[in-house]
């Protein structure tokens, strides 16, 4: 009985904790419509500045807490909101979460970087006092949690309510248009919600980190404590935000109590917050269609099918040529950026032809890579299975929100990444914790790839089948279909569409593609274990993918390399291993309005290129004569016409009247500068 | 002609490649009422909407009071004394009937000032303080737009659509208090699709047309010759 | 149940199998908040008629449409299409059983070209699965654009046309559908004087082919012109319903439309300093000779 009161006290502790960091996320996301993701990663960093100031630099714990919570903590929040999510309320879900994923991976290489891993400890507050209640003691830190928990509750009551600044919070969740015509400046509410906010998440990690620990992934995770409390609240009502905070804390303590210490039961301790926010993202009521406008996405044009052929046999060449150069631990390296590409392909489809955001996408990798596994038939019947079992998972995670569109996608996807992560895979009928299973190489009708140059270079034909198949779905009635219901839902449904099946289907091929490449990525490696598919590695996969064009194949594959070159060159430059997540990051979020990311550049390059120099390198080629102008300078001159005409073409038929202007002028892979033999062989 | 308090040259204003506004001029005295009348998709309401800031224009001048404001958001223009009533949603629905007044005071009225004005004028709302904005009706939601107007003794207020949507006894009532504001000297810009109630309160009536103002002049004498345009088709 | 509707739903012609209206709008109320925004609406919509739904701006005739069409649930009330409750049947399978829409405010797939939008209108009417196969409409498209005078567009992107055409594109995806109910709203603003007449017209072709059209519509002159019947909403509630003559005399519709009627006590709008309204000047013009005969 005694204990059953302990593990309450401990609970609405816990649970007190989570409601601070969930009302800090309720009151940015109901005031400004963007969803941080990365709330907990702020969360950490603060408790790290914390940290900072109070052990090493050794200020005095108050002074450090006041310093933490009323300046650093409002700064950043008022840094992000000004420079970084301004205006992304009502840009689509696919913006605004990566650039909040964005956040999330800059603040956790900062962290790295700044306070490189290592054992930190930080005392609880008051540590050592505590207060014996009904014959067990509770510390004076637990105490202050539940007091601090109750302080923010009436503190935000009384802001929003009996303050104008607070009134003006709410007007502008109501309508921000109508409150500047007040006079009221809703960009000066986002920011200090944003600051009020990131101070509370600050809050939260101060008051836990001294139970979790110093460390980076724990203190991150904590953030989908706050998101299930915060949407069990509907993202907006805060007393029912600080009820399911408590409840979750509430079911944590008792599981973490009472689950037995064997089987699978007893990892289920580990999720029972993603647990709980899956079970509150399937209960949300259904989402309304929403009415809009017309808003076109300019989308890098599809490439015609013999420069996408031409380019697909030049990568494929080029592949076998190197191949047969590298080492052994290089033409792995080949394989992974292979096995990325791949999952960036599978983005392609997802992200930048449907506008979904998936959270999980390494985790379906690694359930492709299981299933090969399992399945035990290393040949093209077992890969297909595999990205089938794939499909299946995915279809399975979507079906429950099957009503929900967009932010909760997203966020379900989140919470299956951390339940396989922590419980799933680890279990010893999957990976087994720490353990790893070995794969054998895909035999192909009969034959087994046993080189590892032979290998690569048949997973190099499966990134080119793939994008092309890619490609000929987005050319036809299904890529229309794609791209209408990412324009239009409401138009689709009206037109007969059931959204939701499509949706689900959609789901369920991104995901059996990316299980594809996890098949194949077990047979390259040989071993494969649980900590090589971890939820983090579906941030750095998402961030990049946008970063590299993620709606190109030429951006998957630009993608899949980078992704590739992450941790080599973090291993090579181990002092500044944080600062790429940096980079990466903030490339995401100068990127993440234009999805078609880096490979536009070079496709915009490749024909500034070719303007320039094209017609000068084409001079230098022996051309063959061309009937009836045998003339070099009439050549020359119908060339420039063709030339001009081709370029004219392009902006009109591929790009349409873009309305984007500028931005507009993409063009396909194939406008690489290598095109510019292309006149001289026709 | 007195100083105009609002002087608008050769406005354009487009909505993509489409341009609704095609060189609209007009000035309202100062003091003046003036309505603002034209069949449906004349540019009205975004005409409304580039002079309170929420659009920029593509081209053209305005002078409020003599200030070039082309560029000024409309919290600036909201600061500079510009009331603007947008049609339909014009309160706040989740804030309470005091919350909603409380948030004009940053037009620069004390908080008190506003509530008093408020329930001097329109008693009922008194009754209703504590009611969120969003559950009352369509003619009190209004009651509670005008308070604004009342209170913060703007420099122009700009009236769009006031009556979308309600009855027409409410829309009598509300228009009388217009009425009562004009006694006060304000000058007013009202947009209406109900000519002639607008032209009742009003000294001078404009008629826009295909993104241009086509016709100004004395209330009856727009009725009588551009009655076609402006019951051409919103009636 | 409904596979067996959506059997009958492959030509409007098969609609004959029940007796009422095609369309039956029965006592729906909507409220958002305090708001009544339709107020125990009464009304419906046949095969080979084309119905008006007119009102000043906000009277609630969008949100007829949303909830006729499936994308707002009635708070009270019912939705009756060729006799059967769809009141809670989703907006897709509305749409398989022959409703089509426009908007209001535009939907056009604003990344894809003016034919690709009819395209996949078409090919989501073959079905999805279906949409696999090579496509074999690209004639009737093209018919189809022709015939709502778009064809000039066809390879424009759908952000890049002007309002009145994109209009006339929601129409025209509309109609790959080969919808047995068709609900425009507000289908002829922007588009000019010419361009209305001509849209005038296609609507009678398309009620003459056995369609029902139900029309939320500004234009006075093309709603007398071409409607049968004329519902007039106001403040949520049906005030009038009749043929274009009954309803240009209705004092209840003159008030909606003007704030007051003619029959109204003058004392009570005192507009002394205005001229009496007469017929003559009334707001609504007498229809148009020859359009819709």
């Amino acid at each position: 009985m005694s204990s059953f009161l302990a593990f309450t006290i401990f609970g609405l502790v816990s649970g007190a904790a989570y409601a601070i960091a969930a009302s800090g996320l309720v009151l940015t996301y109901s005031t400004t419509r963007v969803f941080n993701i990365a709330h907990g990663a702020l969360g950490m960093l603060l408790s790290f500045v914390f940290w900072d100031f109070s052990v090493r630099q050794g200020m005095p714990t108050l002074l450090a807490l006041f310093l933490v919570l009323f300046v650093v903590a409002p700064a950043i929040g008022w840094f992000l909101q000004r420079f970084v999510a301004r205006g992304l309320g009502d840009a689509p879900v696919s913006v605004s979460l990566v650039v909040t994923v964005a956040i999330l991976v800059a603040t956790l290489g900062l962290a790295q970087q700044v306070w490189p891993p290592e054992a930190r400890s930080v005392q609880p507050f008051f540590a050592g006092t505590s207060y014996e209640m009904f014959g067990f003691f509770i510390t004076a830190h637990q105490i202050l949690t539940i007091v601090l928990s109750l302080v923010v509750a009436v503190g935000l009551y009384v802001l929003l309510n009996r303050t104008r600044i607070g009134t003006a919070m709410r007007a502008s969740v109501d309508n921000p248009e109508l409150l500047k015509l007040f006079g009221g400046q809703p960009e000066r509410v986002a920011a200090l919600s944003w600051a009020i906010g990131t101070s509370l998440a600050a809050l939260a990690g101060v008051l836990l980190v001294s139970t979790v620990g110093l460390d980076y992934f724990a203190l991150l995770l904590l953030v989908i404590n706050a998101f299930a409390a915060a949407i069990l609240g509907r993202l907006q009502n805060l007393p029912l935000t600080f009820v399911g905070a408590m409840s979750l804390g509430l079911v944590t303590s008792y599981a973490s109590g009472y689950l037995p210490t064997d089987g699978l039961l007893n990892s289920v301790r580990n999720v029972v917050p993603a647990l709980f926010l899956f079970a509150v993202i399937v209960l949300m009521p259904q989402a309304q269609l929403r009415i809009g406008q017309v808003k076109g996405i300019v989308s890098a044009p599809l490439p015609s099918p013999f420069k996408a052929l031409s380019w697909s046999g030049a990568l494929l060449l080029g592949v076998a040529l190197v191949a047969g150069a590298l080492s052994e631990a290089n033409l792995l390296l080949v394989g992974t950026a292979a096995t990325y590409a791949i999952v960036m392909l599978s983005l392609v489809l997802l992200t930048g032809y449907g506008g979904h955001v998936s959270l999980a996408q390494i985790t379906f990798v690694g359930v492709g890579a299981l299933a090969y596994i399992k399945i035990d038939s290393p040949n093209l019947g077992g890969l297909l299975l595999a990205g089938l079992v794939a499909a299946g998972v995915g279809a399975l995670v979507a079906l429950p929100v099957i009503r929900l569109t967009g932010l909760y996608l997203a966020l379900a996807t989140l919470a299956f990444a951390v339940i396989m992560d922590r419980m799933i895979f680890q279990a010893d009928f999957a990976f087994g914790f720490n353990g790893s299973l070995s794969a054998e190489r895909l035999s192909i009708l009969g034959y087994q790839v046993d080189s590892t140059a032979g290998y690569v270079w048949v997973m190099a034909v499966f990134f080119v089948l793939m994008g092309l198949a890619l490609l000929v779905v987005r050319a036809g009635p299904l890529g229309r279909m794609l791209v209408a219901l990412r324009d239009s839902p409401a138009a689709c449904g009206t037109l007969g569409l059931d959204q939701r099946w499509f949706r689900v289907g959609l789901f369920a091929a991104s995901a059996g593609m990316a299980g594809i490449a996890g098949a194949l990525y077990a047979g390259l490696r040989g071993t494969v274990g649980a900590a090589e598919f971890q939820f983090f590695g579906s941030f750095t996969l998402l961030l990049l993918a946008v970063v590299f064009g993620v709606t190109s194949v030429t951006g998957a594959a630009l993608g899949g390399v980078g992704l590739m070159m992450l941790p080599v060159l973090q291993a090579d430059y181990p002092g500044i291993a944080g600062l790429f997540f940096v980079v990466i990051a903030v490339g995401a979020i100068l990127l993440a309005r234009d999805p078609n990311g880096l490979a536009n550049q070079l496709f915009r390059l490749g024909r500034l290129l070719d303007r320039r120099f094209g017609n000068r390198i084409r001079e230098r080629i022996p051309v063959l004569p061309v009937p009836g102008g045998s003339l070099g300078g009439m050549r020359e001159q119908a060339r420039a016409e063709h030339d001009a005409n081709a370029a004219a073409d392009h902006s009109l038929t591929t790009v349409g009247l873009g309305a984007g202007g500028g931005a507009a002028t993409t063009s396909g892979p194939d406008q690489g500068p290598a095109e510019n033999k292309e006149p001289a062989g026709v | 002609m007195s100083v105009p308090i609002l002087e608008i040259v050769d406005l354009h204003a487009a909505y993509g490649r489409i341009e609704v506004l095609r060189g609209v001029n007009l000035s309202v005295p100062k003091g003046a009422v003036m309505a603002l009348l034209g069949p449906n998709g004349a540019g009205k309401s975004t005409l409304v909407k580039v002079i309170s800031g929420q659009k920029k224009a593509t081209s053209g001048d305005i002078h409020l009071g003599g200030v070039h404001v082309r560029t000024g958001g409309p919290e600036e223009l909201a600061r500079l004394g510009l009331c603007t009533i947008p049609e339909g949603r014009s309160v706040f629905p989740n804030l309470t009937v005091e919350e909603n007044l409380l948030l004009m005071s940053y037009a620069g009225v004390p908080a008190e000032a506003v509530l008093e004005t408020a329930f001097a004028y329109f008693p009922r709302l008194k009754e209703r303080r504590k009611q969120l904005a969003g559950t009352m009706s369509g003619g009190e939601q209004q009651m509670v737009a005008m308070s604004r107007a009342l209170a913060s003794d703007p420099a122009l207020l700009l009236l769009d659509e006031l009556s979308m949507g309600l009855a027409p006894l409410i829309v009598d009532e509300l228009y009388e208090t217009v009425g009562r504001i004009t006694e006060t000297g304000v000058s007013i810009l009202c947009i209406e699709q109900f000519a002639r109630t607008a032209l009742k309160i009003s000294d001078y009536a404009a008629v826009m047309s295909g993104g241009r103002v086509v016709a100004t002049g004395e209330p009856d004498e727009i009725l009588e010759t551009m009655s076609d345009v402006i019951l051409g088709g919103a009636a | 149940m409904s596979s067996l509707a959506e059997t009958f739903a492959g030509s409007h012609r098969a609609s004959g199998s029940h007796d009422g209206p095609l369309l039956e709008v029965d006592h729906v109320v909507v409220q958002f908040g305090g708001v009544t925004a339709v107020n125990e609406a009464c009304f419906t919509a046949d095969p080979g008629t084309v119905t008006g739904l007119i009102g000043p701006n906000g009277a609630g005739k969008t949100t007829c449409f949303n909830v006729i069409s499936g994308l707002q649930k009635p708070t009270r009330g019912t939705v009756r299409f060729q006799g059967k409750d769809v009141s809670s049947t989703p907006v897709h399978r509305r749409s398989k059983r022959g409703m089509g829409r426009t908007f209001q405010r535009l939907e056009a797939f604003g990344s894809l070209s003016v034919r690709d939008n009819v395209k996949v209108a078409a090919d989501i009417h073959r079905g999805v699965l279906k949409g696999f196969l090579p496509g074999g409409h690209g004639k009737n498209i093209d018919a189809l654009l022709e015939r709502v005078g778009i064809a000039a567009y066809a390879d424009e992107r759908a952000d890049s046309i002007p309002t009145g055409t994109a209009r006339l594109l929601e129409l025209a995806r509309c109609l790959a559908g080969d919808p047995k109910l068709l609900l425009l709203d507000e289908p002829s603003s922007g588009l000019d004087e010419t361009e209305t007449d001509a849209f005038g017209d296609l609507l009678r072709d398309l009620a003459a082919e056995g369609r029902a059209i139900l029309m939320v519509e500004h234009d006075m002159d093309l709603v007398m012109a071409v409607c049968d019947v004329i519902h007039v909403l106001d403040f949520g509630s049906i005030i009038a319903s009749g043929d274009p003559a009954t309803i240009r005399r209705d004092p209840a519709v003159q008030k909606a439309y003007l704030g007051y009627s003619d029959e109204d006590d003058a004392d009570a709008h005192t507009v002394t300093d205005l001229p009496a309204v007469s017929d003559d000047t009334m707001v609504i013009p007498a229809a148009r000779e020859g359009v819709g005969s």
